[in-house]
């Protein structure tokens, strides 16, 4: 789960990393309200999940009332990237002189934290990788020992940082590390982090993401959820704890286990067609699952055809075949089916799908005449 | 010979007495497979089927000489679980949990790895593994699978259910059935099974089933090159995967330009590995090799 600037900035507050002062708004009203109390000047900044929002017009600098009205106005409610902008983040403005960059990642080769640190900042990271690796310090940290502050101090002096902030540096790595943990963040960057002008070391943006398979340890975690940019078919599935992944195409896709789903996806495309959407029914799905899996998989109006593809294993073809028969009863779906059952009870799921002889249902017995017919039908 | 797990493999359940643990625990025993123990804290003395349920992976061991532990556990208790398995001295621990937090099985590993050197986790987030004709320990359908030379090693479930399925209609049976997982930080790696099967008399081809996400294929492509005198055909799912979306397995995710579909089968055949375009085409790849290592 990826968190706005604001809540990463939020979340980094509480554990200490140095974030300036601001307030989260929605209304122009309430940015300006934010504006006046936090004083000028100020930024006012869009709250959307994607890069590229200062050039899209959507960071600006406010002076008094009348700009920061005037900015708030153009903010709220613009289109960045395809993301509409419902919330700013009013910050009080931080007076610049150096910008670096700092980062832990979960490093999934080396089964470490990565922590990184750079004195260019403020700038596409993967480019200064790209242009001048040694720009960027690197140290793995074992998780068992966690962040020590030689690991602070070893970062700030490879990195080549103004030598009156290793320290505070340092200190905020720790923190950012703290928080790392703390939140079980699979990701925390910040970029740039800022030095400022009487000296002081703070983050200026915030890149947070949290990991959903903790959310039993974070009940605040919830709240955070940023439902706002949600695809409608993706929040549907999630609300019926369906894995669902929206895609461009029109051919609607429904399988059992991410790999095989992946692959599904694969052989349509080589097949000639577009999948609609990857949807893992998951293992042992019941019948009132595949039902309610149909349903979101036809809530998306540009589907016009729709692959099962199911290899049992936990799961029961017969219990997938029942599923269908009864999303066909609920729904009626205006749409071809094509259905490719194997493993445990393909043939009872075979049985009865031949039993209801539904309309416009074909089954196919591999998962490439599958994909071919299904491509052939979706038009 | 198979690898990890065969007629010596002596199973404690961790989970036995919840309802997937009893089921699956069943299904193996069935198979053959020697499931001498379980462990649910709070119910020793109780016993499913006639095994015997423990407090402690410690009694357990010492009690029923259990070699191989499989977790079955939520995933809020599975990293306590393979912690406890290990510390009892259990060599082979299988997680089968979907779910774990990335940071516990981060700690679990690097643990593992720091005071466990000799122990071994498969998974989680895992099948299993199966050595047809000797143990299945697990969850993987082990009527679609025979006896035979082909091991296959795997980050998907069902996945290598389609893989096996398409070689056995090639005549394939296999040595042994690895799931390494889907998540972000399996215990054991590509590389660790290619190793095994590569000094495994019984394996003559293996078969090796990657997805999107890090660079674990690209890594064993790496070694393979140097390590692997047995052929080895690969396949890669996820080549239409949307960069920055999650695709149902934790560890599938394209971040940026890292971990794409296309840079693994590259970075494989760049290794002289061929890469099956879709679990048909491996099948009928590794029926050529085959073909061509029998004359």
């Amino acid at each position: 789960m990826d968190l706005l600037e604001y809540q990463g900035k939020q979340l980094f507050a509480r554990h200490g990393v140095p974030v300036p002062s601001g307030k989260p708004a929605r209304t122009v009203d309430e940015a300006v309200a934010a504006a006046e109390e936090i004083g000028y000047p100020c930024v006012i900044k869009a709250q959307v999940q994607i890069g590229g929002r200062g050039k899209a017009g959507g960071i600006k600098l406010a002076g008094n009332r009348d700009e920061a009205t005037e900015h708030a106005t153009n903010i709220i409610g613009m289109d960045i990237r395809g993301f509409t902008v419902h919330e700013v983040w009013v910050e009080a403005a931080s007076e610049i002189a150096s910008e670096y960059y700092a980062s832990i990642i979960f490093d999934r080769s080396a089964k470490k934290p990565l922590v990184m640190l750079s004195t260019q900042g403020g700038m596409d990271i993967e480019e200064v990788a790209e242009r001048d690796p040694t720009a960027i310090a690197r140290l793995h940290v074992d998780p068992l020992l966690g962040f020590q502050d030689f690991h602070g101090r070893r970062l700030a002096f490879d990195a080549g940082v103004d030598a009156d902030v290793v320290r505070p540096v340092g200190a905020l790595l720790r923190k950012l590390y703290d928080a790392f943990i703390a939140e079980d963040a699979t990701l925390v960057e910040v970029n740039p982090l800022i030095v400022t002008t009487d000296r002081k070391v703070a983050a200026l943006d915030a890149k947070v993401t949290l990991d959903e398979n903790a959310a039993f340890r974070h009940p605040d975690h919830a709240a955070l959820r940023y439902t706002e940019g949600e695809d409608p078919q993706e929040a549907m599935a999630r609300e019926r704890d369906l894995t669902y992944v929206k895609l461009d195409g029109n051919v609607g896709i429904l399988g059992n286990g991410a790999g095989l789903v992946m692959s599904t996806l694969d052989v349509v495309k080589y097949a000639g067609g577009e999948p609609a959407n990857f949807l893992d029914a998951g293992g042992g799905a019941n019948a009132e699952q595949i039902t309610s899996a149909v349903e979101v998989i036809l809530s998306n109006e540009k589907v016009t055809a729709v692959l099962f593809n199911i290899f049992g294993g936990i799961t029961r073809c017969d219990e997938v075949a029942r599923g269908l028969i009864e999303a066909f009863e609920q729904i009626k779906p205006q749409v071809p089916f094509v259905v490719r059952l194997d493993g445990t009870n393909d043939e009872e799921g075979r049985a009865l799908l031949s039993e209801a002889d539904l309309p416009n249902v074909h089954t196919e017995a591999t998962m490439l005449g599958a994909a071919q017919k299904v491509v052939e039908l979706a038009g | 010979m198979s690898i990890l797990v065969d007629k010596n493999t002596k199973l404690c359940v961790s989970g036995i007495t919840g309802r997937e643990g009893t089921f699956h625990a069943m299904n193996n025993r069935r198979y053959g497979t020697q499931v001498v123990s379980g462990v649910t804290p709070g119910k020793e003395g109780q016993d499913v089927e006639g095994v015997p349920v423990f407090n402690t992976f410690r009694k357990a061991v010492a009690e029923t000489g259990a070699n191989t532990a499989m977790v079955f556990v939520p995933p809020r208790f599975a990293a306590d679980s393979i912690l406890e398995a290990a510390d009892a001295g259990i060599e082979l621990i299988i997680a089968i949990t979907e779910g774990i937090p990335a940071h516990d099985e981060l700690r679990v590993y690097n643990h593992l790895k720091q005071a466990h050197p000799g122990t071994r986790l498969v998974g989680p987030n895992c099948p299993g593994i199966l050595s047809p004709g000797k143990a299945n320990v697990g969850i993987i359908p082990a009527a679609f699978f025979s006896e035979g030379n082909v091991g296959v090693v795997s980050r998907s479930g069902t996945l290598t259910y389609q893989i096996g399925n398409e070689l056995a209609q090639k005549g394939f049976g296999n040595s042994t059935i690895v799931g390494i997982g889907g998540d972000p930080v399996p215990g054991t790696s590509f590389i660790d099974v290619l190793e095994l099967f590569e000094a495994d008399p019984e394996t003559e081809l293996i078969v090796m089933a990657g997805e999107i996400g890090g660079s674990a294929e690209e890594e064993a492509a790496e070694y393979i090159a140097e390590h692997v005198s047995k052929p080895v055909v690969a396949y890669i799912a996820g080549f239409t995967a949307p960069p920055g979306k999650t695709m149902g397995h934790a560890g599938a995710i394209v971040s940026g330009t890292s971990g794409t579909a296309a840079a693994k089968k590259e970075a494989l055949e760049a290794r002289g590995v061929r890469v099956g375009q879709s679990p048909t085409e491996v099948a009928e790849i590794a029926a050529d090799i085959a073909g061509s290592l029998a004359r």
